[in-house]
């Protein structure tokens, strides 16, 4: 399926039914990693939903995405445990490794996403993160590399 | 013989994976009678990857920590009756280092988690699974369900601590022809994840819940609202739906009555003000997750205005073992004001980390260095931060409160969803306080102006003190906001947000002052106040800490004395970790 095809059948799935904003902005995001402004006006002439409130909901949770993203997503875990078990270090040992500053979020190459979340769950290993959907717990500052450096 | 392997998510993240595959090439191409099965998360995450073998006379061990290299010597031992018992962590029948700690449970909602294949409808019902329902719905009237769960002094177990069987009651007597259950699987307080243990593990348990409360209150529709970042438990729940529905117990006459029910997942998108249930309902509505005044109260004009029951997962879990052994068994339990068991998630400083089960009223002490197993390292206990982002810090001279609504509620904490991180005297009190409130100023809707904008200013007064600019007055300016923000806020998040301010200045008020006035960190936390430096007559040029920095921040040769560039330092502290000589000084 190409890109409008898989948009298409997105529509007709949520099409007319009520509750569906979250949902259709759910998996519109799986197609491109993230909600590209076109896609957004498209699918609004299409299904009637305001603009305005697909960027309502859009800019209110944190999984939405405007801009675009890395082919790996990190995110690390700064939940309490993390926290008090050293997720800051975590954190900035990676922006080092990945040459991001605190501004940027996606490297230059577009390879990774740089993304905090709080709490993955699986406290008892922490500092824990996830990278695309695989857990790695009991990090280190000098481990993370490593890890990150296993990923095509 | 049996052996089962936990692959929740902890299990996984842990190299559960790898256990289970090198179980199934051991056992491959042999002649032995084993049967491996999955299971979820039997609690003690701290010891993952774990298994559990049972042997044909009935006796079982679990064994955690173990590699792939282990598996095949643990199974023989097994086989030939003579078990390794240096991994065994549990066990009802061999003397085993947890017997006595994690022993002294109870499990109620976690009965199954870790013991049954969470994606088996068969084994739930091999466990007495949906003969509740089938009691309630086949001999049981609306009045007499609600009657039950209000005897049993079930209170809901999401935070607030209503009684359950009351809020049925409300739902049930408000008529419409369409009424909603709502399951809260939001989970939002970092440092939490017993909804996550009960729906990885025993997804049935909170269906039944639902299906029970449904039929009370005569609903025949219901939701729940699950975490985004819970792909696991939301893979375990939809697995679980589409099997009820195959066997009859969800869809159109439940297993032969006039009873209907059908039940959706909805997928949250990343909003902690979410788990609050008017926000809740919005959100799945498709709006922005705004909370609204109550009342109208749920249960009066709920989910698109009709009478909706919302109770968090824990508490829909308890829901079939109450009607099943009935109120006055579960009011055994626990005290008379707050009877049943509680499951809390223990992590932070603490030994034995993972998901455990208590009767209320239970000590801090007896949970910490009970089935918690004590601190985690050496360094002493400091405080016990229950409630999340809501709660406060406990320290260590009221360890002998109770864990129940009121006696927490006294400390200036909150019993919270039962998220319980221990911290010990390297948490730095002022930093926590600061996480939380960046947590919440983050995460505030924006709706209330005092949510809004003061949590912004207390977070900005805190950066100021942790990065040594704070002044004395400050400590009265965060005391002022603090109560401007309880009495000004419309949800429970602006309403509790500046609890964990309150109770660091409560109890540890000198280590603000030590902040202010000495610009000091006594634990060694806020990196603005601390350096590290290398102690030139003890370093002897190893260059570990050089190799272990990841900013490259360390220079000197091999037996030279090494500097550390303080431009380039993140503070991160491996540097001090790695160091076998002591020399690297955190000053
Ligand atoms: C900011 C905020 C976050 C909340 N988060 C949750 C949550 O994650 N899970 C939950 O069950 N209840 C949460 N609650 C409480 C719910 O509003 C509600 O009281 C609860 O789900 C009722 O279920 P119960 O009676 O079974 O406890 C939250 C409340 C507030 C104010
Ligand atoms: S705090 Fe990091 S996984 Fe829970």
């Amino acid at each position: 399926m190409d890109k409008k095809e898989k948009i298409d059948a997105i529509i007709a799935k949520f099409k007319g039914k009520r509750g569906a904003t979250i949902p259709l902005l759910q998996e519109l995001q799986e197609v491109e990693g993230y909600l590209e402004r076109e896609t957004i006006s498209y699918v609004a002439a299409e299904t009637g939903i305001k603009i305005a409130d697909m960027y309502g909901v859009a800019t209110f949770y944190s999984m939405f995405r405007l801009k675009p993203q890395g082919r790996h997503i990190i995110k690390v875990c700064k939940g309490t445990a993390c926290h008090v078990s050293g997720a800051t270090a975590i954190f900035h040992a990676i922006q080092g490794h990945l040459d991001l500053t605190d501004v940027e979020d996606t490297t230059s190459d577009g390879k990774y996403t740089l993304m905090e979340v709080a709490c993955l769950g699986c406290c008892s290993l922490a500092p824990v993160m996830m990278i695309d959907e695989d857990t790695h717990g009991k990090l280190t500052p000098d481990s993370v590399g490593k890890i990150l450096d296993r990923y095509e | 013989m049996e052996i089962k392997v936990g692959l929740a998510s902890c299990g996984l993240a842990a190299g559960a994976g790898e256990i289970y595959k090198a179980i199934e090439n051991y056992l491959a191409g042999k002649e032995i009678d084993v049967t491996l099965k999955k299971t979820a998360c039997i609690g003690m995450c701290f010891a993952e990857p774990i298994f559990e073998i049972t042997t044909d006379d009935g006796k079982s061990i679990t064994y955690g920590r173990v590699t792939a290299e282990e598996v095949g010597s643990i199974i023989e031992s097994c086989l030939k009756k003579e078990p390794l018992l240096e991994k065994a962590i549990l066990s009802p029948d061999f003397e085993c280092p947890e017997n006595e700690n994690l022993g002294s449970q109870t499990r109620i909602v976690l009965r199954n988690a870790g013991h049954i294949d969470p994606e088996s409808i068969d084994e739930y019902l091999a466990n007495d699974g949906y003969k509740a329902l089938e009691k309630v719905i086949k001999t049981m009237k609306q009045e007499e369900v609600i009657k039950v769960i209000k005897d049993s002094g079930l209170r809901g177990r999401g935070g607030a601590g209503f009684s359950t069987g009351l809020k049925w009651q409300f739902a049930y007597q408000n008529e419409s022809d369409k009424k909603y259950v709502i399951c809260n699987a939001d989970e939002g307080d970092p440092g939490a994840f017993m909804d996550k243990g009960i729906l990885e593990g025993d997804p049935h348990s909170v269906i039944e819940g639902m299906l029970i409360c449904a039929f009370a209150i005569g609903a025949d529709e219901g939701y729940v609202y699950c975490r985004a970042e819970y792909p696991l438990a939301v893979r375990h729940l939809k697995k679980a739906i589409a099997d009820a529905e195959e066997r009859g117990i969800i869809g159109e006459n439940i297993m032969g009555t006039d009873f209907n029910f059908s039940l959706h997942i909805k997928e949250g998108a990343g909003a902690f003000v979410c788990g609050e249930e008017t926000a809740l309902i919005g959100s799945i509505e498709g709006k922005r997750g705004m909370p609204n005044l109550r009342p109208p109260f749920p249960a009066k004009s709920g989910l698109w205005g009709k009478p909706t029951n919302n109770n968090n997962v824990e508490t829909y879990a308890n829901i079939a073992w109450i009607i099943l052994n009935g109120a006055e068994e579960y009011r055994k339990f626990g005290l008379e004001t707050c009877p049943g068991t509680k499951a809390f998630a223990l992590a932070g400083k603490i030994r034995n980390s993972g998901l455990i089960e208590v009767p209320m009223g239970t000590t801090l002490r007896n949970v910490i260095y009970g089935v918690g197993g004590g601190m985690k390292f050496d360094k002493p206990f400091k405080a016990v931060q229950l409630g999340g982002p809501s709660g406060g810090c406990i320290p260590e001279h009221l360890i002998d409160t109770p864990v129940e609504y009121e006696s927490i509620l006294k400390t200036g904490a909150i019993m919270g969803s039962g998220g319980m991180v221990v911290m010990d005297t390297d948490t730095c009190m002022i930093d926590i306080a600061r996480f939380f409130l960046n947590f919440t100023q983050n995460e505030s809707c924006g709706k209330c102006t005092f949510c809004r904008i003061g949590t912004k200013r207390m977070l900005e007064i805190l950066n100021r003190i942790t990065s040594g600019e704070g002044k004395m007055e400050d400590i009265d300016t965060l005391d002022k906001l603090a109560h401007q923000i309880i009495d000004t806020s419309l949800c429970g998040l602006g309403k509790s947000a500046p609890n964990p301010v309150l109770t660091t200045i409560k109890y540890f008020r000198e280590e603000y002052i030590a902040h202010i006035v000495e610009k000091r960190c006594p634990a060694g936390v806020c990196t603005a106040l601390l350096k590290y430096t290398i102690d030139a007559a003890k370093c002897i040029g190893c260059t570990v800490c050089a190799r272990k920095c990841p900013v490259d921040a360390i220079s000197g040769t091999v037996k030279q004395v090494h500097v550390i560039d303080q431009d380039k330092c993140i503070k991160c502290g491996a540097c001090y970790e790695a160091c076998r000589f002591d020399a690297v000084k955190k000053v």
